[in-house]
């Protein structure tokens, strides 16, 4: 009988945290947690396309990443965002990339603007602008770039990690630890991302 | 001290919008064993370094996170406001006149202003020194140049994203964080809070 009580006791216990947690991540501007479920969106593509994750009918999930034409660091990332692209969009994980910045405040990171950034890199992968600034703070991104990664599964686009792309902004060839790309891996061998949350200066969403 | 700078090869890529302008600049710094390549962008860049060698000719403290942790740990009833910034942060510098106001102001009354510039180390000369000069800037300034973000950041604090601007306020062992843009008013206002 005591067992029963104690088995009880901690089933409401574990009930009522995670009514809690979930709680607090449906609080609005809060952000996404890893384990959330991602809502899908509609953003304008460069090239005049309407983008939505349910138009990716054979991804196994997404690397949505915050990025920009202004900001140093995410300039930094462009090509190794291209090289992420072309080894995972055939593994089932496409990039997709999304501009968060007011362009009132920030004009260089315009339609017009990514529409040239865009075509100059040669991306290889959508690049979104956030109008109206709405998608961003459900995600809870931060920064440019900041990256997050998505499954896909029957209940959603679950998120899997939160962070940078790797471990070096201003080189390259001395990057130690791959994490986006380690993250990918992970999800496509069916397991568990070991580091899921990482952090990196980038600059301020501009609102 | 670090010297990422000296022998690592940078790859950079700078885009002035203004201008409308596409310059892709490959800048590679290496040691002596290696050959110097300059892209056009970089040489003016070192043109207009040279050219006015006055303007940047004061030494540039540097650090890497374990160098700059003292900064954040100082115990001698003191107030520090350390601001995290750089030249190419517009929000950054925007706020920077309220910093440095608040380091003329507030200096006998037992506070600090510590500016901690996370421009590119390959950018020192070129732009943050000359920045420096030109705005003429009163409060210490110091760099940090870590390339291990993930290591470092939440050991400044468990709640910065790493968005800059980003700003530290502590006396002893009290302390915020804020990742916020400030006002002058905003600014003294959490200064205040310290010095009561």
């Amino acid at each position: 009988m005591k067992k029963v009580i104690q088995i009880i006791s901690v089933t409401l216990v574990v009930l009522f945290v995670s009514a809690f947690v979930v709680n607090e991540t449906s609080i609005p501007g809060n952000g996404y947690k890893i384990g959330d479920t991602a809502e899908d969106f509609s953003l304008k593509n460069v090239d005049g396309n309407m983008v939505s994750l349910s138009d990716y009918k054979d991804a196994k999930g997404f690397i949505v990443t915050f990025t920009c034409n202004t900001c140093p660091y995410a300039v930094m990332y462009e090509d190794r965002l291209i090289a992420l692209n072309n080894k995972y969009a055939s593994k089932g994980y496409p990039v997709i990339a999304i501009m968060p910045n007011n362009t009132d405040v920030k004009p260089g990171d315009n339609l017009e603007a990514m529409k040239a950034r865009a075509k100059s890199k040669g991306f290889t992968f959508p690049y979104l602008i956030d109008e109206g600034q709405k998608v961003y703070p459900k995600y809870g991104a931060t920064k440019t770039p900041h990256v997050f990664l998505l499954q896909k599964t029957d209940g959603g686009n679950v998120v899997k990690y939160i962070g940078a792309i790797d471990d070096n902004y201003k080189d390259a060839s001395a990057v130690k630890t791959k994490y986006v790309e380690n993250a990918v891996d992970a999800l496509l061998e069916g397991k568990e991302v070991k580091q899921t949350e990482t952090k990196a200066i980038g600059c301020s969403i501009k609102v | 001290m670090l010297n990422y700078n000296i022998d690592t090869e940078v790859l950079i890529k700078f885009k002035a919008m203004k201008l409308k302008l596409l310059i892709i600049a490959i800048l590679i710094i290496t040691s002596c064993k290696h050959k110097n390549k300059t892209a056009e962008s970089s040489d003016i860049a070192k043109k207009e370094a040279s050219s006015d060698t006055n303007l940047s000719d004061f030494e540039l403290e540097v650090y890497d996170y374990n160098g700059f942790e003292k900064f954040l740990n100082k115990k001698n009833d003191k107030i520090y406001v350390i601001n995290f910034w750089a030249t190419w942060c517009a929000p950054c510098v925007k706020e920077l006149p309220y910093f440095e106001k608040l380091n003329s102001q507030y200096r006998n009354k037992n506070v600090e202003v510590i500016l901690v510039s996370l421009d590119f180390p390959h950018l020192y000369e070129s732009k943050l020194k000359p920045f420096i000069k030109e705005r003429k800037l009163e409060s210490k300034v110091i760099a940090l140049d870590d390339p291990d973000m993930d290591t470092w950041i939440p050991k400044v604090s468990k709640d910065w994203s790493g968005a800059i601007p980003a700003t530290i306020i502590y006396r002893n062992d009290d302390r915020k964080f804020f990742e916020v843009s400030f006002t002058y008013k905003e600014l003294e206002t959490e200064v205040k809070y310290f010095l009561n």
